[in-house]
């Protein structure tokens, strides 16, 4: 492997993972707060995605910049997951971990073929988000948007860092986790904490559409479960509920699926699954998780 | 055996031959005229789809565990099959027989697929599982993918047309027998048992891991079976057929029908698989009425439509025979009593 193939990997696979991580971050904070699989997560992408589609040549149109059109996909994600939450998880909370897993499966075969009924199972491709030139560094070519995005995926994760350490509605985020019962007792808000975090995490996704977009311009109904698998993955990896071991996962995930294309082709999603197993089966509280014992 | 016991066999044997001979008296009067090959070819489909039901059942409702990988062994068994059939193609066999070895060999690889997913996988519950059990389903499928012997990526065809709907039904019947009679066996109540607390049925001496993967396998092999009658009825198959989608659609027919009730299984398998053919231009929507059933339902009935009650002639006959001779005055139906709290 030349050291120009190396980089443009390196460059590769840090974009791939700043997308996983994005995503896993949306995974990591549900599921540390209601300990659920948010199988729908990974369909509020799609949606953020169908939104850049629709909404990008409007923008054009007005004479503004494409990418500004990710702040509407970011409203009507964080839309999406409020009403997602309150409609249908709300009802199931209490009723036990399956029920929960169920509906969130049932949400995300609701969301990838309402979309498939209302823009069709054709592949749709959006058009060009960021129009920036490439530069050369160590005799390699560097699109400036794979460096944008990665830019963008670290402004992102440093941004939440800073709202969960610093706001108060942050720290309700980790209370809550923590211990629902106390956190109750100290006047949070459980509900409006919930809510907070899937609007944030929808948000996130969003995100994640833009940067999707910018690299792989493909709309489809069913882009989102398996790219959202692969992000519940990196959060597992990672280590699930901590938030940056959702960053760390994600990257790692990346960078593991570029380079094991370049190798074997065919086998790079058995190679990514391969790695849950085995991280489930020898650390299943992931690389930054801290072991909890079972309480008999 | 008691004498009760073997009424009751011979009874619902009767019952499963008269429903046999109701399809036999519905096609071979040719009541549906042109549609009867068309009808039959549901009929198939919805057997098919009542063993990959039924066994899915085994693992969500027995053992109370969430797989979300079925496609998976369904794949294994139909690959496999379709491979066995292939091989001894003109080597004198009889239709029936080759049919039944080409299952047989579907049901075994994929309860040895079985077992090997069950060891690493069944060390982990809950959410952990669901996740884990979709990564080996894909792990297989990019396996299909990539073997030259299953069509390298591309369509596998040329595989014999073998499902007949009366063979069909006679292995449903036999395979839903089996897994219900496992059901009701020592084994299936340790299984139970394991389900409602784990830590005291360790405590109790019973080997966890052992029975557990024992259902699996026996879930994987119905699976198997399931696909083998799948790809001798659609004579061709790509693995992409039997992506997370396919495991999801099987999964959210055993939570309609009911979880751990094998008659909801049969029931909502049978319903919801013919209900698409039966409304062909409605087919986009079918998956989406689908979530949106299963959302309601879980709702409203978090254990499914049918709870976990199961049919049974002989209770019905029983009650028959009560209320002929003395005018039973309404009391407690005997099966509202065997009703036990539906655990989610």
């Amino acid at each position: 492997m030349t050291f120009s193939l190396f980089i443009q990997s390196l460059i590769n696979g840090l974009n791939q993972g700043a997308i996983y991580a994005l995503i896993a971050l949306g995974y990591t904070m549900v599921y540390g707060i209601i300990r659920m699989i948010n199988f729908a997560h990974g369909d509020f992408i799609m949606i953020g995605s169908y939104t850049l589609f629709y909404t990008i040549p409007l923008m054009i149109n007005a004479g503004m910049p494409p990418w500004l059109s990710v702040f509407l996909a970011i409203v009507i994600c964080a839309g999406t997951g409020v009403v997602v939450e309150v409609v249908a998880y709300k009802p199931v909370r209490k009723a036990g971990a399956m029920s929960a897993l169920i509906t969130a499966l049932a949400m995300s075969l609701f969301l990838e073929n309402l979309a498939m009924v209302l823009f069709g199972a054709k592949p749709r491709n959006v058009q060009k988000i960021f129009d920036l030139p490439s530069v050369r560094v160590f005799g390699t070519s560097l699109p400036m948007n794979v460096v944008l995005t990665i830019g963008i995926g670290i402004f992102m994760m440093a941004a939440l860092q800073l709202f969960i350490k610093k706001t108060r509605m942050g720290k309700a985020m980790r209370a809550v986790p923590q211990d629902r019962d106390a956190s109750i007792l100290a006047g949070i808000n459980v509900n409006k904490v919930i809510t907070v975090t899937f609007a944030i995490g929808s948000g996130l996704a969003a995100v994640a559409a833009l940067m999707y977009c910018a690299k792989y311009p493909r709309v489809t109904n069913d882009m989102g479960s398996m790219m959202g698998l692969k992000a519940f993955i990196a959060a597992v990896l990672g280590g699930i509920g901590v938030i940056p071991g959702a960053m760390l996962g994600g990257i790692l995930v990346g960078l593991i699926e570029i380079f094991v294309k370049l190798f074997a082709p065919g086998w790079y999603e058995a190679i990514t699954y391969a790695i849950l197993i085995i991280i489930l089966l020898v650390k299943p509280s992931g690389i930054l998780g801290k072991n909890a014992g079972e309480k008999v | 055996m008691e004498r009760r016991v073997k009424i009751s066999y011979v009874i619902n044997f009767l019952g499963v031959l008269g429903v046999f001979l109701l399809f036999v008296l519905l096609f071979e009067s040719r009541i549906f005229g042109a549609a009867t090959q068309y009808i039959k070819g549901i009929c198939t489909t919805a057997c098919y789809t009542i063993i990959m039901v039924a066994s899915l059942n085994l693992v969500v409702g027995c053992m109370g565990e969430f797989s979300l990988g079925h496609a998976g062994f369904v794949s294994v068994g139909a690959y496999a099959s379709a491979i066995v059939s292939g091989a001894l193609t003109g080597k004198g066999l009889p239709d029936l027989a080759l049919f039944l070895i080409a299952l047989l060999a579907g049901g075994i690889a994929a309860g040895i697929t079985g077992v090997l997913v069950g060891i690493p996988a069944l060390r982990l519950r809950g959410d952990y599982l669901a996740i884990v059990t979709v990564a080996f389903a894909e792990i297989i499928r990019v396996c299909f993918c990539n073997f030259s012997i299953t069509g390298g990526g591309k369509t596998m065809s040329g595989i014999l047309k073998l499902s007949d709907f009366y063979w069909c039904y006679w292995i449903m019947a036999a395979c839903v027998a089996v897994m219900y009679l496992y059901i009701r066996s020592r084994f299936g109540r340790t299984v139970m048992a394991i389900r409602e607390d784990y830590i005291a049925a360790s405590a109790s001496g019973i080997n966890v891991t052992y029975y557990k993967v024992l259902t699996f396998t026996v879930a994987a092999f119905f699976a198997g079976v399931g696909g083998g009658i799948y790809a001798h009825y659609m004579t061709a198959m790509i693995p992409t057929n039997f992506n997370f989608m396919y495991s999801a659609e099987l999964l959210s027919e055993v939570i309609i029908g009911g979880i751990g009730s094998l008659t909801g299984s049969i029931i909502g398998a049978a319903f919801l698989s013919s209900l698409p053919e039966m409304m062909r231009q409605f087919s986009q929507y079918r998956m989406l009425a689908y979530s949106v059933v299963l959302i309601i339902v879980m709702i409203f009935k978090p254990g499914g439509i049918f709870g976990n009650w199961e049919f049974s002639l002989v209770r019905i006959l029983h009650r028959a025979k009560k209320k002929g001779h003395e005018k039973a005055e309404g009391g407690v139906q005997p099966w509202k009593q065997l009703e036990r709290k539906s655990r989610y």
